[in-house]
C-alpha cells in the first residue's frame, strides 16, 4: 500500500505552471503588472488593477510575516490526519502577496506560532518540484 | 427615511424537518416536498409558478429542476455562490417580480451531506481545476482551520477572546432548545448532553482548529427548504401576512491584495441593502445571521454595523442576543441556527425562512412583535474567497 501524501498541484495548468516552474530553481515566484505595478497573485494571464496583460514575473526574497494561523487539530483527509496537529498560516511575502501554506519547524505549535511572526520559505522536495513551507526566521 | 418599496414578499415558506433521512431520499425529493409545502402554506400551487430559483448544486441545471417539479417558467435563476444563494436568489426574485417578469418565485434547496458522510469542515480539499486552487491545496487548510484564521487575527488584532466567541454559540443553542426540530435533530445527529450551553461548556469543549472549539462549528446534517415570493397583489390574497423584502445587497471578497479577514463582504452588502430598505441596524428586531462557525456572526455583526469593528467581542456579552432581551439587540438565529438546528452544507434558505416566521409571529423563541429582520447569508469561505448576501425584511 502506498503512503498518503500531501495533495499537489497539478504543475502543469496553465495560470500557475510558471509559479511551479520556478520551485525547480527554488525561486518563489509572482507576478507584477508592468503598466500599473499591482502585484497579481494567485497568477493570471490578466492585470486585475488595469487593462493590460504586461505581467512580468519576479522572484521573491521568501521571507515573509504570518498574517494568520490556525492549528489543525482534527482531519480526515489521509495525509493530514497523519500530521496533525499541523499549522496553516497565510503568509505575506515581503514583496505583497499572500501564500497559504504550513509553518513548519517548531516545537509546539500552540505557543511557538504568532501573527506578526517573520518567517522564510523553507523547501520540500516533490521530483524536481518543490512546495513553499515556511520555517520561523 | 426614504420610502419602502414593497414590490415583493414572501409568501410561503417550508422547512424540511428531517436532518437524517438516512440516504432514503435524494436532494432532488427534498426540494419537490419543501416546494409543493411551502406552496400549500402561501395558499398557492405549481401552476402558480413562473420563476424558480435554485443553486442547482451538484450539477442539477434550471432545466433539470424546472422539468423535475413539472413547471414551465419565465425566470430561471441558478445563481450558485455558496451558502448565501438564497440571498442573492431573493434579491434576484424581488428585481424580476419589480421589472413585472415574474409574479410567483419559488426558492428551493434539499441536501444529504448527512447521509452522504460528508466531510465539508475537517475533510481535504481536492486539487481543483482552478488556478486558486492549484497554489493552497496542498497546505491543508480544513474549511474550519479557514474561519479559524478570521477568529486567531480578529483576537490578535482586538482583543477578542473565546469566552466572547462562546456567547454566540450560547445564544443560539438557547433558541435551538425551545425548537423541537433542533432538538430532533441534535438527537439524531447523536449529539452528546442536549441542553442549554454555558460559555464554559463551549471553551471546555474539544478544539478542532486553533482558536475554534467543537461547540463553535455548525453541524453537518441533511435537510432542505423552500420559500415562495410573490408580486404584492398576489401576496395580499395568501394566507399568510405577507413578509416584505425592503432591502438587498450582494457582495463578493477575495484574499487578493492583502485582505483584512477581520472583515467580510457583508461591509459592501450591509449598507447596500439597509440603505435600499431605509432603516437601520440598530432597529432589527431579529438578525438571522449564517453561523458557520461563531467567528461568522461576530464579524458580520460588526460588518452590519450593529457594532463598530474590533468592538463585537465585548457587543455579544453577556446573554445580549437572546430572544427574550428585547431592546438589547437583535435575536440572533432563533431557529437555533447552523450551530444547533441544521447545516446541510448552504443554509442560506433556513435564515430567510426563521425571519419570516418571526415577522408572521410563528417562531418557538418568538420575540414579541418583531417588525423588522435582516438575514444575511455568506458563502464559500470567509477567511479567503467568499459572497455576501443580505436581505431585509419586514412584517405586513
Amino acid at each position: 500500500m502506498t503512503e498518503p501524501t500531501r495533495p499537489l498541484p497539478n504543475f502543469e495548468e496553465s495560470d500557475t505552471a510558471p509559479f511551479w516552474e520556478g520551485t525547480i530553481d527554488r525561486q518563489l515566484r509572482f507576478q507584477r503588472c508592468n503598466d500599473c505595478d499591482t502585484v497579481i497573485f494567485h497568477p493570471r494571464r490578466h492585470c486585475v488593477g488595469c487593462l493590460g496583460r504586461d505581467l512580468i514575473w519576479h522572484d521573491a526574497s521568501g521571507q515573509g510575516t504570518v498574517y494568520s494561523y490556525s492549528i489543525v487539530r482534527q482531519s480526515y483527509h489521509p495525509f493530514f490526519r497523519q500530521h496533525v496537529p499541523y499549522v496553516v498560516a497565510w503568509v505575506d511575502l515581503d514583496e505583497g502577496p499572500r501564500l497559504l501554506s504550513n509553518v513548519v519547524g517548531i516545537e509546539d505549535p500552540s505557543s511557538d506560532v504568532h501573527c506578526g511572526m517573520a518567517v522564510r520559505v523553507e523547501w520540500e522536495p516533490h521530483g524536481d518540484y518543490a512546495i513553499p513551507l515556511f520555517r520561523p526566521l | 427615511m426614504s420610502v419602502q418599496q414593497r414590490d415583493a414578499a414572501i409568501v410561503g415558506i417550508h422547512e424540511f424537518p428531517s436532518r437524517d433521512v438516512e440516504g432514503e431520499l435524494s436532494p432532488l425529493h427534498i426540494k419537490a416536498e419543501s416546494a409543493s409545502k411551502a406552496l400549500a402554506d402561501a395558499g398557492l400551487t405549481w401552476s402558480d409558478v413562473d420563476g424558480i430559483y435554485d443553486a442547482g448544486e451538484g450539477g442539477a441545471s434550471g432545466l433539470t429542476i424546472a422539468e423535475y417539479f413539472g413547471l414551465s417558467p419565465t425566470v430561471i435563476d441558478t445563481t450558485n455562490v455558496g451558502g448565501s444563494s438564497y440571498q442573492f436568489h431573493a434579491a434576484h426574485a424581488r428585481r424580476a417580480i419589480a421589472a413585472g417578469k415574474a409574479r410567483v418565485a419559488l426558492l428551493t434547496y434539499g441536501s444529504t451531506a448527512h447521509s452522504n458522510v460528508a466531510r465539508i469542515g475537517t475533510g481535504g480539499r481536492g486539487t481543483g481545476a482552478y488556478p486558486a486552487d492549484n497554489l493552497e491545496s496542498f497546505a491543508g487548510l480544513t474549511l474550519i482551520a479557514n474561519y479559524a484564521m478570521c477568529a486567531r487575527r480578529h483576537m490578535f488584532e482586538f482583543g477578542t477572546t473565546s469566552e466572547q466567541l462562546a456567547e454566540i454559540s450560547v445564544a443560539t443553542r438557547c433558541h435551538a432548545m425551545r425548537n423541537p426540530d433542533a432538538i430532533r435533530a441534535m438527537e439524531d445527529l447523536e449529539f452528546l448532553d442536549i441542553r442549554e450551553t454555558t460559555v464554559d461548556d463551549v471553551v471546555n469543549s474539544r478544539m478542532i482548529a486553533d482558536p475554534l472549539h467543537l461547540l463553535e462549528c455548525c453541524m453537518i446534517s441533511d435537510g432542505g427548504g423552500a420559500v415562495v415570493i410573490a408580486a404584492p397583489d398576489v401576496a395580499r390574497n395568501c394566507r399568510h401576512k405577507p413578509v416584505w423584502i425592503l432591502g438587498t445587497g450582494e457582495a463578493t471578497k477575495y484574499p487578493e491584495g492583502g485582505a483584512d479577514i477581520t472583515s467580510s463582504a457583508a461591509v459592501q452588502s450591509g449598507p447596500i441593502g439597509f440603505g435600499e430598505a431605509g432603516v437601520r441596524p440598530d432597529e432589527m428586531d431579529i438578525a438571522m445571521i449564517y453561523d458557520s462557525f461563531s467567528i461568522t456572526v461576530l464579524t458580520i455583526l460588526e460588518d452590519l454595523g450593529f457594532c463598530p469593528k474590533g468592538e463585537g467581542g465585548h457587543w455579544v456579552e453577556g446573554g445580549r442576543l437572546r430572544f427574550d432581551r428585547p431592546g438589547e439587540g437583535p435575536a440572533l438565529n432563533t431557529d437555533g441556527g447552523g450551530l444547533s438546528s441544521n447545516h446541510p452544507g448552504m443554509r442560506g434558505i433556513f435564515l430567510l425562512i426563521e425571519a419570516a416566521r418571526q415577522l408572521r409571529g410563528e417562531s418557538t423563541a418568538q420575540v414579541e412583535g418583531a417588525k423588522l429582520a435582516v438575514a444575511h447569508g455568506n458563502g464559500g469561505m470567509l477567511g479567503s474567497r467568499h459572497s455576501a448576501g443580505t436581505v431585509v425584511l419586514g412584517g405586513d
